[in-house]
């Protein structure tokens, strides 16, 4: 076969050729100026972003935690992010709570400025579904079938996910519900299994609790930038007090995150240096830590709304197809099978005309049970010990 | 490591006059030609052409006798093999009047192609290797369905747009309406998905299942305000505003509640009479001859205007009759293009037969399927080695019955879906694929797997040391002291005369 093994060498470089043509013709199609700042734009390559935002405190005096989470979770949404691609764990609630004068509010600025609360949160797990289970189910995607649609993380491998934390936390461990704990080794496991199953593009974590910077030590798989309120050893400290409410309101690096967050629009071009440089110490007063060496882009490069926004990719539809408008019904080659189905009817479920208009069953005589036979016989039997049982002949 | 070989049946059919001066061998005889796609260390795939050559039949002469490439094309389509994945080429004499001036290949709408005779037999095979690259696979289009294994930087980013291989799509039309006081819009979508798009889905339905769901939106704005062009008196949307359109809308379009598969929306937006006529700009300034924008892994959106009334009296609302023929032409394009079937990266000398109300060739979802294949053939050896590395880590994990026959079925899946692909049988290979990555979603995401035991090596000090130490102080000073004692008492009758 004289053909072939020429063929297969050629073929070989036939393939390479091709590769780089395809590349190269990449490469020219970004000579245009515009087009140039649209690759720029565009680099990530991710297409969907989804948000998992996690507070992981109950009780009123951790009323911070809860508006720490509807901050970020407000500015998400304002930049673009759907319910629908956003999970919400809350431990507890503090707009309804009993001890909050001012109900279906959560306010994150003193003298009541801001209201993160609003019209349409939707939270996903509340109050005691938020455990360390449903956090890493949800994580890794090992979730019973019957979960719905709105509990569920359906990332896919050209998601950007933000991950969001805050709570009470120390040296390697984040504690849930006051009752349990995740440990550092165990959040860098979930990722891992993410990682193996694509299910993320790239990934920020943030963490806003004493000691932060401890849960992100672990981390291991790629693609991940991570940033912390506090190193290990500092404890992260609330902002301030509203004396109307009585707690703290939000905690001093997560008010500054949303003070810069708020001045982000959808189309706005910061970078994640910016957000580096959030919260100093003198504001702050522990140190924000934040760790990028396992992500492959320059934090120069990344934009905010690359993981707070979401701004999708969009091509020009050029082509359209051509067709034949004369067509009559369409004949399946799969028809699908005609049920027979009997009509439905309503079905009461409490047949309450029955209930109230129902006379009283005869109930029919039964002799009496052991207990009062037991009783009597007790009664009659102390009776006759104490009087005697001449008295026996005046009752029978 | 995935060592998978694709194997391409095809039969190169020479007509008279067409065959090349210098064949090695005479006709009929095979060839194989074999051309490695290496992603990366440890993945590589085979493509491998098995080609007959063989001269024409006389019913093949008498269908090629035809007038035009169309209807010799038809007429040979009874005559061939038409199963998944092989190709059928006919040669035809260099100056053959059934290809038009100029086009040196013609492709049909089915698995075939008309090739030019090139004079010698290595002009020829390389446009017959131009061919392939068309109708079947490409090192590129394999290496995009194995993306996240491709080292980072090689692939361009837009390689990954794809829509992913799933075991079912939801498509879902909207029509937004955000002006209803001043157009009352009619569009018959039931009687369109009919027409138009079940021929379509139905040749697709080999690939996946197809849902189809529609809905109207009433008060649904674009979150871009378009600008006013003096010029052409129309409203203007620029190309770098498009990105900022979709998420206003994604929130009201409800498409998460209904299934777990992947969603298409396409969007068909009736511009306001303020805002009329609407066009879109490309990146030149021109406005776009279909008025529409598609974003990857997410659907399309077309902006319907509506002609102003004849007379400027017209009482309000205005009743608008949406021309659905014109609307499915662009959304059915739009899917082609989500699915990665784009017909621009033909070479010019090329013509290719459109493929009519099918929306699809056959030799195009052969090369889905082809893609298809290969990327669930990648993600279940993914999924079931990170599945072992898993339960080598964690070894308290109890592995259900049910999950371990599930991996098991996978692994059987896969090897039968990379034997058939190595024998050519593309279908069949498509569904063990199928089948195995089923199996092997079910076994890696049951939710027995979770482990929530971690216990470092100081927490477990932290724990037994103050449980046993109390207990094991009174355990230690008795056994020194019987130790002590024993020792005394053997030294004793020494010490005795």
């Amino acid at each position: 076969m004289a053909a072939a093994v020429p063929g297969g060498a050629r073929g070989r470089a036939a393939a390479a050729l091709l590769l780089l043509l395809l590349l190269g013709c990449c490469g020219a199609a970004a000579a245009g100026g515009l087009q140039d700042q649209a690759e720029q734009f565009f680099r990530s390559g991710h297409t969907n972003n989804w948000a998992v935002l996690v507070c992981t405190s109950r009780f009123w005096f951790n009323y911070r935690h809860v508006a720490n989470t509807l901050s970020v979770y407000r500015s998400v949404k304002r930049l673009g992010i759907p319910d629908s691609h956003i999970v919400l764990m809350l431990a507890d609630d503090m707009a309804c709570n009993p001890r909050n004068p001012k109900p279906a509010t959560v306010f994150s600025h003193k003298n009541m400025e801001l209201n993160v609360y609003g019209d349409d949160v939707e939270v996903d797990y509340r109050s005691y579904e938020v455990t360390v289970e449903n956090f890493l189910r949800v994580l890794t995607g090992r979730i019973p079938p019957s979960t719905p649609r709105s509990k569920r993380l359906l990332s896919d491998d050209r998601s950007n996910i933000l991950i969001y934390m805050t709570g009470h936390g120390g040296n390697g461990f984040l504690k849930f519900q006051d009752s349990e704990e995740i440990t550092n080794v165990e959040l860098a496991d979930a990722f891992e299994q993410m990682w193996q199953k694509r299910r993320y593009n790239e990934l920020l974590f943030i963490i806003d609790t004493c000691q932060g910077a401890s849960m992100y030590e672990r981390f291991y798989s790629p693609n991940i930038m991570a940033l912390a309120s506090s190193q290990v050893g500092e404890d992260s400290l609330s902002h301030q007090p509203d004396l109307g409410i009585g707690v703290h309101l939000m905690d001093r690096y997560t008010f500054y995150v949303l003070e810069f967050l708020e001045e982000i629009h959808p189309a706005s071009q910061t970078n994640m240096n910016d957000l580096f440089q959030v919260c100093p110490k003198s504001l702050c007063v522990s140190t924000p830590g934040h760790r990028t060496d396992l992500f492959q882009r320059d934090p120069q490069n990344v934009l905010i709304t690359d993981f707070f926004g979401s701004v999708r990719k969009v091509e020009i539809t050029t082509e359209a197809l051509s067709l034949d408008r004369d067509v009559a019904g369409f004949e399946s080659k799969f028809p699908e099978e005609e049920l027979a189905t009997e009509p439905l009817k309503y079905a009461e479920q409490l047949p309450v005309a029955q209930i109230i208009h129902q006379k009283p069953k005869q109930k029919d005589w039964h002799p009496p049970g052991g207990f009062i036979l037991g009783l009597w016989a007790l009664i009659i039997m102390v009776f006759f010990k104490t009087y005697g049982i001449k008295h026996m002949k005046h009752v029978f | 490591a995935v060592q998978v070989r694709l194997v391409v049946p095809m039969v190169v059919v020479f007509s008279p006059g067409s065959v090349p001066g210098d064949l090695p061998r005479p006709l009929p005889f095979r060839d194989v030609q074999e051309m490695e796609i290496s992603v990366n260390l440890r993945t590589s795939v085979t493509s491998r052409y098995e080609m007959r050559y063989r001269s024409t039949t006389g019913q093949e002469e008498a269908a090629l006798a035809a007038a035009t490439a169309r209807e010799a094309d038809a007429a040979l389509y009874p005559l061939q093999d038409t199963t998944m994945g092989s190709l059928t080429m006919y040669v035809v004499p260099e100056t053959s009047s059934l290809l038009p001036q100029g086009i040196s290949v013609y492709v049909g709408k089915h698995r075939s192609a008309l090739v030019r005779a090139g004079g010698s037999l290595a002009a020829l095979q390389a446009r017959l290797r131009e061919v392939t690259q068309v109708m079947s696979f490409t090192a590129s289009s394999i290496a995009a369905a194995l993306s996240d294994r491709v080292p980072n930087g090689q692939l361009s980013p837009d390689a990954r747009r794809n829509l992913k291989s799933s075991l079912g799509y939801e498509i879902t039309f909207s029509l937004l309406n955000p002006d209803p006081k001043s157009h009352t819009v009619d569009w018959d979508i039931e009687g369109a998905v009919n027409r138009y798009v079940k021929p379509v889905l139905d040749k697709l339905s080999l690939v996946a299942n197809f849902s189809v769901d529609s809905q109207i939106l009433y008060y649904a704005v674009l979150g871009v305000t378009p600008r006013y062009d003096k010029e052409s008196s129309s409203f203007l949307l620029s190309a770098h505003s498009l990105p900022h359109v979709i998420n206003p809308v994604e929130a009201r379009l409800g498409s998460s509640a209904a299934s777990l598969y992947p969603v298409l929306n396409f969007l068909l937006y009736v511009p306001e009479r303020s805002h009329s006529p609407l066009y879109i700009q490309d990146k030149d300034g021109a406005p776009v001859s279909t008025n529409a924008f598609h974003s990857p892994r997410w659907g399309g959106i077309m902006v319907y205007n509506v002609e102003a009334p004849a007379s400027p009296q017209a009482s309000l609302p205005l009743h608008v009759d949406v021309d659905m023929a014109r609307v499915m032409e662009v959304f059915l394009a739009q899917l082609r293009l989500l699915f990665g079937l784009s017909r621009e990266e033909v070479p010019p000398e090329f013509l290719l037969e459109s493929p009519g109300n099918e929306g699809l060739a056959d030799w195009e979802l052969d090369h889905l399927l082809w893609a298809h294949t290969v990327e669930n053939i990648a993600t279940v050896s993914t999924t079931l080695t990170s599945l072992a590395q898993l339960l080598d880590k964690i070894g308290n994990i109890v592995i259900k019955d049910d999950v371990a026959s599930e991996v098991y079925q996978a692994v059987a899946s896969v090897q039968s879906s990379v034997t058939k692909l190595s024998l050519g049988h593309l279908h069949a290979a498509f569904q063990a694929s199928k089948e195995a990555v089923t199996s092997s979603e079910r076994a890696f995401f049951d939710p027995s797997l979770l482990h929530l035991l971690y216990f470092p090596d100081d927490q477990k000090f932290a724990i037994y040391i103050p449980l046993f130490l109390p207990m094991a102080v009174p355990i230690l000073l008795s056994l020194a002291k019987i130790v002590r004692e024993t020792r005394l008492r053997k030294k004793e009758p020494t010490k005795m005369d």
